[in-house]
């Protein structure tokens, strides 16, 4: 009943604070063509395309994808528009899988992007009725206190965020593509940026990115021969932004993503048999909250695999070795960079950053207020 | 392939301007009430949900998050958003279910346009470099369509628009093995399809509608002007002997798409025929076109 | 409300030349297939490639459909009423959508028209103002190409400023009228039994509208927070301050607020606080009638107290 998808190609676009060389159609179309060499078809293999980004107003376009719809080879195709705030990546990778997995079509190409230079996000965001409090800084706004809850609950050593900016913006130097390529960084140098929302300094923080990720799924017949990332299994899980109860460090609708990931993957022991994941870590404190979450440590004990190294490359699990969002954030390609980076590890087509021997990865995307969750594992072998 | 079948349909009444919130609460909650009531489902047994919205309509990022508090999305839920109208919606939710993963789904889809100027926001569809900032409004573009057609003879009456109104809807799908638990006489999805064109490229045809979808007792078409309804009945292949049926008291956008596939189920629910057609569209002149038949079995 | 940005548009190269085009007062298409398309396609929309060759088409063209403005729209290109147009270049085949500066008794298809080029040019297409009548003076439209200065355009700006109303629901408007008196009203999920303040249209876990008002007082715990550092556009509050997430006493859920009244750095989980009311002939139905938060002075509150609310 259930078909196989497989990723045959990613490609994604050099990320920048401002691409102030493509417009956005011309952005997109560098992730898409390069995802299409990747995968070796052209436009008239495509039976469908599906398009994630964050909110329109980031762009001031209203469904951008329609006045694009040509550029980026849908007209006369069926185009999906996704949109699952900063889930919407991996959400988007989703519903192309599910194309195939329903039987529907055959190849189907996932485009994400986010032109965040042609206003100001901060602004976007913050854009509220005017009965509600206009109080919040943006994301970190917003996020940072979840993270001072976590340190208050996990007991964790306060140099543990400053540890992951290292590693992934370090990993991010061996990324072509990656916006933030900081090869020299030292703990000591985070520690001393600037506080921007205490507990969480300038540099534990993501950039805001322009950028675009693309993928080329395909069925088990239209794979023929090529190397591919077999989709094992998806998961998406919503719960309200905020409700009485609700557990921002932990939340149960990605504990409950990730329950139904490792069952429908046939993963019983995520730690051991997952090889690499990337995950959504758009401040590092999230990296030990996400590990917790995602069931490879227990609850407060996520940031000790951080601590002893191993979540670096060359480590038992190694998180974000692209660098992640922590090195690129453009928001709405995010989610996708992460599920075509997993992708990439198992087809051993990583470059600098390919993990050795990675079989399967976890792609991971979140968004909202911590509760629209996205992910998929991927794995080399049918 | 899995059979699946429109088991209920419910929608808000459509209104020029409700007093309700942009994210849609006030409408979604009476009516998610009325869809379980009918469907005898509870929230829990609900196993997907889908919905389509738009952010600059509501004139706030994010404002379909606020929406999931309509469910009371806590246990979480298995959930996903179109930024479309959201016949969309049910497209990604019957794909869910042909994956086999999920056995019902519930769809919905809201807009209150009179939160802002619809004439002003739909501007901004169109492309942002050499045409949206010139400002057009859906009815001007609307009117260069209307006088084409006039001009060569596809139709003589005067340019109708359908108002834009607020409103909700929300359609409830099940598969083969539930469909009959759920509802008498369940309206089966024999065929779902859609398409996308270019933007303004095309004025007087709209390839992206052109479905064979043979015979149908009723078509419920969803077009913001009636002259498009003769546009779409071309490409459709609709014969005389066809009811066809439009938008009447309001286009409530985002959620009018899914109400016309709500509004064909109901037909066969009801007795009234066996094979239907809906349809519903997307972006400015028709841009993107979805077709859905519906069969009693 | 009035939600507003001036975007920044970076164009490519096709565009780029389109607009560069533009402020020197000439038209570029694109070709392919056989076709001029105006404006220029940044793609082929046969072959999908790139767009190769740009071309020069007359700034005079005719008329193929036009629809009345009687009365325009803020941003619209006259103010005035004016005709819509799609019109069809000289030299190109698909047509331009712009506006007609023409008395409605003159409008019909097929009639011929020419630019009217803005005086100041910037590289947007609005530096076409719009189309006028060709009558027999052609030639005085056109001004002199080298007073503008001819740099490559590889920006636009679009500004786009929206007006929306926003409006409360009937459970928050309970809650903005207490304010406007003083007073902050809760009200509790009839299913779940929580207290939630502000009341909600729908209690985020059942699914059902709040019912039952509880007034709740203006003392409450911090439960978590952060001191946000960063300025960025639309902030109504100045850095550095505290973001903390308040647990009134008596509700079962926190809400956000600013903590003034002590340094930052003595803002501790767990601290008790005190609302700061604005004067009262400042109250109006707004959250902001509490103008901050500040230290009750009471001993901490125990972590185990508003554990389950971080």
């Amino acid at each position: 009943m259930k078909q196989q998808a497989a990723v045959i190609g990613v490609g994604q676009t050099h990320h920048a604070t401002k691409r102030a060389d493509v417009s956005m159609a011309g952005l997109c179309r560098e992730a898409i063509d390069r995802a299409m060499r990747d995968a070796d078809v052209g436009w008239a293999d495509i039976d469908a395309v599906v398009l994630g980004k964050a909110p329109d107003l980031f762009e001031g376009v209203m469904m951008p994808e329609l006045y694009m719809a040509e550029s980026i080879g849908a007209a006369g195709k069926p185009l999906l528009r996704v949109h699952t705030a900063g889930s919407v990546g991996g959400a988007t990778g989703i519903v192309a899988a599910s194309l195939i997995q329903s039987g529907v079509h055959s190849r189907v190409l996932a485009v994400a992007f986010e032109k965040q230079s042609e206003s100001n996000a901060m602004w976007a965001l913050s854009i509220r009725p005017p009965f509600e409090m206009p109080l919040g800084a943006g994301a970190g706004g917003y996020f940072a206190p979840h993270i001072r809850a976590y340190i208050r609950r996990s007991g964790a050593p306060v140099h543990i965020g400053a540890m992951v900016a290292v590693k992934d913006r370090r990993n991010g130097a061996l990324n072509e593509y990656a916006h933030l390529r900081q090869p020299d960084i030292t703990l000591e140098s985070v520690q001393a940026s600037p506080m921007l929302w205490d507990p969480v300094r300038y540099d534990e923080t993501c950039p805001s990115s322009d950028g675009a990720c693309a993928i080329v799924l395909a069925s088990a017949d239209a794979v023929q021969g090529r190397t591919a990332a077999w989709v094992k299994a998806t998961a998406m899980r919503t719960e309200p932004t905020m409700f009485s109860g609700k557990d921002h460090v932990n939340p149960r609708a990605g504990r409950e993503a990730a329950e139904a990931l490792w069952r429908q993957a046939g993963i019983t022991d995520p730690l051991a048999q997952i090889d690499t994941a990337e995950i959504y870590v758009p401040f590092s404190w999230y990296e030990p909250m996400w590990l917790e979450n995602l069931g490879f440590a227990e609850p407060g004990h996520g940031w000790r695999l951080t601590e002893v190294g191993d979540t670096a490359i060359g480590g038992s699990l190694p998180i974000n070795p692209s660098g992640g969002v922590m090195c690129s954030n453009p928001i709405g390609a995010s989610g996708l960079l992460r599920f075509g980076e997993a992708a990439m590890q198992v087809m051993g087509r990583a470059g600098e950053h390919q993990v050795e021997g990675a079989r399967n990865a976890l792609g991971h995307a979140y968004g909202g207020g911590s509760q629209y969750f996205s992910m998929w594992v991927v794995s080399s072998e049918r | 392939m899995r059979d699946v079948a429109v088991v209920g349909f419910a929608e808000s009444p459509h209104t020029f301007a409700t007093p309700g919130t942009s994210n849609g609460v006030e409408m979604l909650v009476p009516i998610f009430a009325e869809v379980l009531g009918k469907t005898g489902l509870s929230k829990a047994d609900v196993d997907f949900w889908c919905s389509g919205s738009s952010d600059y309509l509501a004139g706030r990022a994010f404002s379909f998050v606020s929406a999931v508090d309509a469910i009371g999305a806590y246990p979480p839920i298995n959930e996903s958003h179109v930024e479309m109208d959201a016949a969309w919606a049910l497209y990604e939710a019957w794909l869910k279910i042909l994956t086999g993963e999920v056995d019902t789904a519930l769809v919905y889809g809201f807009g209150k346009a009179s939160a802002g100027d619809p004439r002003r926001v739909l501007a901004l569809q169109l492309d942002p470099y050499v045409v949206a900032p010139l400002w057009p409004d859906p009815d001007s573009l609307a009117g260069l369509q209307h006088r084409m057609g006039l001009e060569a003879g596809l139709w003589s009456e005067p340019l109708t628009p359908v108002p834009f109104a607020d409103g909700a809807s929300v359609v409830v799908l099940a598969s083969g093995d539930r469909a009959g638990d759920l509802c008498d006489r369940p309206a089966w999805i024999t065929r779902i399809e859609h398409r996308v064109d270019a933007q303004l490229r095309h004025w007087l045809d709209v390839p992206s509608a052109r479905f064979e979808v043979g015979d149908v007792e009723i078509a419920e078409v969803h077009a913001p002007y009636r002259h498009q309804e003769i546009l779409l009945a071309r490409e459709l292949g609709l014969g005389d002997g066809v009811a066809v049926n439009g938008l009447r008291e309001g286009n409530p956008m985002f959620a009018a798409g899914l109400a016309r596939i709500g509004t064909a189920a109901t037909h066969i629910h009801d007795g009234r025929a066996n094979r239907v057609l809906a349809h519903a569209s997307s972006g400015p002149l028709l841009q993107q076109n979805l077709v859905c038949i519906l069969e009693a079995r | 409300m009035e939600v507003g940005f001036d975007y920044t548009r970076s164009l490519g190269p096709t565009l780029s030349a389109f607009m560069t085009g533009l402020v020197g007062g000439r038209i570029l298409g694109s070709r392919s297939g056989g076709q001029v398309h105006v404006p220029p396609l940044e793609y082929d929309p046969v072959t999908l490639q790139p767009t190769a060759e740009l071309v020069e088409v007359s700034d005079v063209g005719t008329v193929v459909s036009w629809s009345w403005m009687a009365q325009p729209l803020p941003g619209q290109p006259l103010s005035t009423p004016f005709a819509w147009a799609l019109i069809r270049l000289d030299g190109a085949d698909t047509p331009l959508l712009h506006a007609i500066d023409a008395p409605l008794e003159s409008m019909h298809t097929g009639m011929r028209v020419q630019a009217h080029w803005a005086d100041s040019r910037v590289g947007s297409i609005r530096d076409i103002a719009c189309f006028l009548r060709v009558d027999h003076e052609l030639t005085a439209m056109f001004d002199d190409v080298s007073a503008h200065q001819l740099h490559d355009q590889s920006m636009t700006v679009t500004p786009i400023h929206l007006s929306y109303t926003h409006t409360a629901s009937p459970e928050e408007s309970r809650y903005l009228r207490a304010l406007a008196e003083g007073r902050i009203i809760g009200q509790r999920c009839p299913m779940c039994r929580k207290v939630y303040v502000p009341p909600r249209g729908a209690c985020p876990t059942d699914g059902v509208p709040t019912t039952d008002d509880v007034e709740l007082p203006d003392v409450g715990t911090i439960t978590t927070f952060c001191i946000v550092n960063v300025p960025f556009p639309g902030q109504r509050t100045k850095p550095p301050y505290v973001h903390a997430a308040v647990l009134l006493d008596g509700a079962d859920i926190p809400f956000s607020h600013l903590v003034l009244g002590c340094p930052a750095s003595d803002v501790r989980m767990g601290m008790r606080v005190r609302a700061v009311w604005k004067p009262r002939e400042q109250w109006t139905t707004s959250p902001q009638n509490i103008d901050h938060f500040e230290p009750a002075g009471e001993p901490d509150a125990d972590y185990e107290t508003y554990a389950e609310h971080l």
